[in-house]
């Protein structure tokens, strides 16, 4: 804007086109994260290996939060279900998961089944423990069943960590069990394994044809030799592909009758029973849904992604996290939830986990006192480096909790909408604005540009 | 005209009004009747193996009379912190999840203080100052205990109720006193990110793991038909229920006390009748906080160890005593939690072994189930009075 008179012409046309396009937005705001990560990566010397994994961890961190943003904002976006017991549900998805395709004869047992199974099961249990969450919610106020949602989690969780159910047989003689506190570790590996070697759950396994292919390629021409790498790189390219589903999904949930009725809902219970909707059918319906893909969420980050699954991954922090991703990506818009997710995957769980080596290589600090006083005593003789040192080796994590606690303060207070919170979806199926933008809905941009076009369609019917 | 819809009794009025015409009135009373006969039906059922236990020789009088002790003393405690919940909660009109956290922060500015004074003639105050965090003084050296040490046991309750006053009224004019008038959601959204940067202010100046504080070998014991009580339990009962009698003269006999009933009951009607509101907002965070930094001391003094998320952890106990006592009751957070915590301890004496860790889970079951069938608490949302 405030550039020449020729690249302002094509900025307003990009700002126009980000306006405009959804997918040109995500798009242009992860390849923002993408060079981001690289230039860290340069700035850290790693070699090509090391920056392709890097881009696989921005790709897994940002469609895992985005997939579980979006279907907290199916809960509370949608249909105003104030649910904070996500991390229970993700819990009951990647647990159910692991314990019916974990090997018979491992500790703890499990029903071996073929990891399909254990997904769909995931996201079936999920929806279940869904529904017994949702049948009292729906009788109560927004403030108590945050309430409600959080215990309800942390039933869960302490369930999952009680050593009652360490390993336990089922009435038909199967032993089956949860771990206890130390969870489930030898469930079937990443089912993305599977496309590059013979027998995934061996480390030393022989590639598959393509895999052979695959590898070949990445150590001919680029010099990178971990395999590692690389089948996380393609495990994030399908946690894209999945994550698109959902968007798609979801999309047309809510520009379904069904959606319509969620938002009026979500204006006005009281009009949306006095048309004659059975509300209570639909909050259950949409909360099943919604718990269903936390489940999911819960089975492709805990689950394949970390390769364990361990109660203490699901405090309560967890479901805070996805809440403020919201919160930034603002409630009732799927475009926001995703940008949201992508937010604060890499600004702010991401980023501060590189920010200390980047800080030490650039101003070398050495010191590393183990407390407070030890960091600000010498303070009094003109040394600040302890206290430096203190907060950069020693209390980074805690600072990060600070920070997201300061953000959302501030968000509640200045920006309660979030960043796209001003594009939500309007419950009338007509636009009602005049300037035909701030209805939110796909199809009134007649006029889609050819790159929107070409962008795998975010937009497309 | 806004505040007024937003007010939660009101709220409460339109909703009751509303379902009373929407749905079968019938079936509503039906419905509380289920509610009442699963409490009714069970409870017999407990008191009945429980009287079985206890004759047939499964349970010992005097294990009995340690589970009610135990729950008793958690039970004040909860209470106490309760207190302060309940207020805001219908003072200000939002479930302040940050409240555990001022629970956390009561501990930790208490117990430096009298570990620092305990032991200040022996040892550098850096160390003490942190509670031994990074390798300062062990619990056993400093000898906290409340025969042993009682000058700064006292002196650290009085600093833990202080600080945490001045924590919740900083916290009250940064952060909620702007968003005065918005909902209770975002307030109680906002509550969150202050229970984040409370919580790891400790873990930033403090330590993260759990640490040991009192001096377990000088406690003294004392035994009261085989039931084994210690000071500290002691001290804990009797400094709670003179904290609790105090809200209560507070409260009956003092002006400010009906004023704050007021606000509680209608805020729009007593900013009427000219009752100051942000005084008894800036009395309420006083009361609140100061009973949460008691309850969060105390606490530390009974379980012997301190973590920078122990009130955290006792927050859904203090949201269920709450709420079964009726939000914004008084006396109903007490009962509330001397309900929950005599639950908690006495659930166990089924929940044996490996069911032990459901405790817990047992005192979240209650207040969903209180929440489902009669969620204006077990004394019928009778307000602060």
């Amino acid at each position: 804007m405030n550039a020449d008179s020729l690249p302002t012409d094509s900025l307003d046309r990009f700002r126009a086109l980000l306006e405009r396009s959804d997918a040109a937005l995500v798009l242009a705001v992860m390849t923002g994260f993408y060079l981001l990560f690289l230039g860290i990566g340069a700035i850290l010397n790693y070699n090509l290996a090391g920056l392709i994994s890097i881009l696989g961890q921005v790709t897994f961190f940002t469609t895992v939060y985005a997939l579980v943003v979006l279907a907290l904002n199916l809960h509370w976006g949608y249909a105003g279900l104030f649910n904070i017991g996500i991390a229970g549900f993700m819990a009951v998805g990647v647990y159910t998961m692991a314990m019916l395709t974990a090997p018979p004869t491992g500790s703890p047992p499990g029903l071996g089944l073929p990891v399909a199974v254990g997904i769909v099961g995931g996201m079936v249990a999920a929806a279940l423990i869904g529904l017994v969450t949702a049948l009292p919610a729906l009788r109560l106020r927004a403030d108590y069943l945050a309430i409600v949602t959080v215990a309800i989690s942390e039933i869960i969780r302490l369930t999952y960590n009680s050593p009652a159910f360490s390993t336990f047989t089922l009435p038909g003689g199967i032993d089956l069990g949860t771990g206890g506190a130390s969870g489930i570790g030898n469930f079937p590996s990443n089912p993305v394994r599977g496309i590059y070697y013979v027998n995934p759950g061996s480390a030393s396994s022989d590639p598959t044809p393509l895999g052979t292919a695959v590898f070949g390629f990445f150590e001919n021409t680029l010099g990178v030799f971990r395999s590692a790498v690389i089948v996380d790189l393609t495990y994030g390219l399908v946690l894209v592909v999945v994550v698109f589903l959902v968007y798609t999904l979801l999309a047309r949930v809510g520009n379904s009758p069904f959606g319509r009725v969620l938002k009026a809902i979500r204006e006005d219970e009281v009009v949306a029973k006095s048309l004659g909707k059975d509300t209570n059918r639909f909050k259950i319906k949409t909360f099943m849904l919604g718990c269903a893909l936390m489940g999911l969420a819960g089975v492709v980050w805990q689950g394949f992604g970390t390769g364990a699954v361990y109660p203490q991954a699901f405090r309560p922090e967890l479901t805070f996290f996805i809440f403020i991703a919201v919160i930034i990506g603002g409630a009732g818009s799927n475009t926001g939830s995703v940008l949201g997710g992508a937010v604060f995957a890499n600004l702010l769980f991401l980023l501060p986990q590189y920010l200390p080596n980047i800080i030490e290589q650039t101003f070398a600090i050495q010191a590393s006192p183990n407390t407070f006083v030890a960091a600000v005593a010498p303070i009094a003789a003109g040394e600040i480096a302890p206290l430096l040192g203190y907060v950069l080796n020693q209390r980074l994590p805690a600072l990060r909790f600070i920070f997201v606690g300061v953000l959302l303060v501030y968000l509640m207070q200045n920006r309660p909408e979030g960043l796209l919170g001003h594009r939500t979806e309007t419950a009338a199926a007509v636009d009602l604005t005049e300037n035909h933008r701030s209805g939110g809905g796909p199809e009134q941009t007649p006029d889609t540009s050819g790159v929107a076009d070409g962008e795998g369609g975010v937009d497309d019917e | 005209m806004e505040t007024w819809e937003d007010s939660l009794g009101s709220e409460r009025v339109l909703s009751t009004y509303i379902m009373g015409v929407m749905s079968d009135r019938g079936s509503q009373v039906v419905r509380d009747n289920i509610g009442g006969i699963i409490v009714g039906l069970s409870g017999l059922l407990l008191l009945a193996d429980l009287a079985g236990k206890l004759t047939g020789g499964g349970l010992t009088p005097a294990r009995f009379g340690g589970f009610v002790w135990d729950g008793l003393v958690i039970g004040i405690l909860i209470g106490l912190a309760g207190i302060g919940l309940s207020l805001t909660y219908s003072i200000l009109g939002f479930a302040n999840f940050a409240h555990g956290d001022y629970i956390s922060w009561g501990a930790f500015s208490g117990w430096a203080v009298a570990y620092l004074l305990a032991g200040i003639d022996r040892y550098a105050a850096g160390g003490l100052l942190l509670i031994g965090g990074g390798g300062g003084p062990a619990p056993g050296d400093v000898g906290i205990s409340i025969t042993n040490t009682p000058a700064s046991i006292v002196a650290g309750l009085i600093v833990a109720v202080g600080f945490t006053v001045g924590v919740s009224l900083l916290v009250d004019r940064l952060v909620y006193r702007p968003i005065r008038e918005a909902g209770g959601i975002t307030l109680l959204i906002a509550s969150i990110g202050v229970a984040f940067v409370l919580r790891y202010l400790i873990v930033f100046f403090f330590y993260n793991g759990r640490q040991g504080v009192t001096d377990i070998g000088r406690i003294p014991t004392y035994d009261l038909a085989g039931v084994v009580i210690t000071a500290h339990e002691l001290t804990i009962v009797i400094v709670g229920l003179l904290l609790m009698l105090g809200v209560h003269l507070l409260l009956q006999r003092t002006k400010l006390g009906k004023a704050m009933r007021a606000m509680a009951d209608n805020r729009d009607l007593a900013q009427v009748t000219g009752i100051p509101v942000e005084g008894v907002i800036r009395t309420t965070w006083i009361l609140g906080g100061g009973l949460a930094g008691a309850a969060g001391y105390l606490v530390v003094l009974t379980q012997g160890t301190i973590a920078y998320n122990l009130g955290w952890l006792l927050l859904l106990l203090i949201f269920a005593a709450v709420i079964m006592g009726g939000i914004g009751s008084v006396y109903g957070a007490i009962v509330g939690g001397l309900v929950i915590g005599l639950a908690s301890r006495l659930s166990l004496i089924w929940l044996t072994g490996d069911l032990s860790s459901f405790a817990e889970p047992v005192a979240f079951g209650l207040m969903i189930f209180v929440l489902l069938f009669r969620p204006e608490g077990i004394f019928g949302g009778v307000s602060t009075a």
